[in-house]
């Protein structure tokens, strides 16, 4: 696709993002206080997240693939529990990529 | 004490920011070599730190357009990922009620994850004061700043990190991270899995509807998992 393409897609995508952030800023008297749209949004991160998670560690070359010989299935384990742990972002990508270099290395 | 001016505000967020940029600057640098190899140009890389700004749905972004995705579902599933940011909206409205639109239009721009969390607990359990939205506006051209510098040195380094290296995982790692202090129920937890179990199959739908059908099938297990939770907080 073409530069243009490009282009207007990425504008399309930063109007859309720039929208919702303003949204209740700018018209939040005239926007829904419906607790059912709450209800809803609440559960936008975790979906999201899992949604974008599964396919970085499960995807490997294009193809599906639930081997335990994986060993970014491990290191993402490693991770939740280090995150769940310590709450720490900056702890848990540290300790996601060693157990990572780890099992590589163990691997070869 | 002295009445807090417009610039001890700004420079309080700024403060409250900083320590958030340890783990932004390293994934502003990753999105950068990983733009590059989705097939990206440097120049849009770049340029959607500015345009979209907003690091996962970036990440996002590169990945459709790098499997020539219909440009409508790219726009929709952008907007998904960034839906949350509704929340934000909403959580810091009633500080910035009253403020002149220029106010409204460049706090809303600046309205990310880590620079509403840098500044919620200002608005919300400090002194309401006049100039307390600087405070927002600290954090968030901290955050900008960081951003845009991190993505600049990702896609200059881009080609001079080896692949064996694997530091692509450290996105899935900060998806991790942000999705374990995401979780906070079982229904939580539950819409989580869910997506990422219905994400795989769903990967092979046309048109990478994939994302999109994975969100709403993590939504509506959520929903329906409400009533295991114990308590609501």
């Amino acid at each position: 696709m073409n530069t243009t393409t490009l282009l207007l897609t990425m504008a399309a995508c930063g109007a859309v993002t720039f929208l919702i952030r303003l949204s209740f800023i700018a018209f939040g008297r005239y926007l829904p206080d419906d607790p059912r749209l709450s209800a809803i949004l609440r559960y936008v991160p975790p979906a999201i997240l899992g949604a974008l998670i599964a396919p970085e560690i499960f995807v490997l070359d294009g193809r599906v693939s639930l081997n335990p010989d994986n060993p970014r299935l491990w290191a993402a384990l490693t991770a939740v529990l280090i995150a769940w742990r310590t709450r720490n972002v900056l702890a848990t990508i540290t300790a996601g990529m060693l157990a990572l270099w780890a099992l590589q290395a163990c691997m070869i | 004490m002295n009445a807090p001016t417009p610039r001890s505000e700004f420079l309080a967020g700024v403060h409250a920011e900083l320590p958030l940029l340890l783990g932004v600057v390293p994934f502003g640098m990753i999105f950068g070599v990983l733009g590059l190899a989705a097939g990206l140009p440097a120049w849009a890389v770049v340029l959607s730190s500015s345009l979209i700004f907003g690091g996962s749905s970036q990440v996002v972004f590169a990945q459709l357009w790098g499997v020539a995705a219909p440009p409508a579902i790219t726009v929709t599933t952008i907007g998904v990922v960034n839906l949350r940011h509704l929340l934000y909206s909403a959580a810091v409205a009633e500080y910035l009620r009253g403020l002149p639109w220029r106010w409204k239009l460049l706090l809303a721009y600046l309205l990310t994850d880590e620079a509403f969390a840098a500044a919620l607990p200002r608005l919300r359990d400090g002194p309401a004061t006049p100039h307390r939205h600087c405070f927002l506006l600290g954090t968030g051209a901290t955050l900008w700043s960081g951003w845009q510098l991190s993505t600049l040195a990702g896609v200059l380094l881009g080609t001079a990190i080896p692949a064996q290296w694997s530091l692509d995982f450290s996105i899935a790692l900060t998806f991790i991270a942000l999705l374990v202090l995401a979780v906070h129920r079982r229904s939580d937890a539950g819409a989580a899995l869910v997506a990422a179990a219905v994400v795989l199959p769903a990967l092979a739908l046309p048109h990478k509807l994939g994302l999109l059908v994975a969100a709403a099938a993590g939504i509506a297990a959520g929903l329906a998992l409400r009533r295991f939770d114990r308590k609501t907080p």
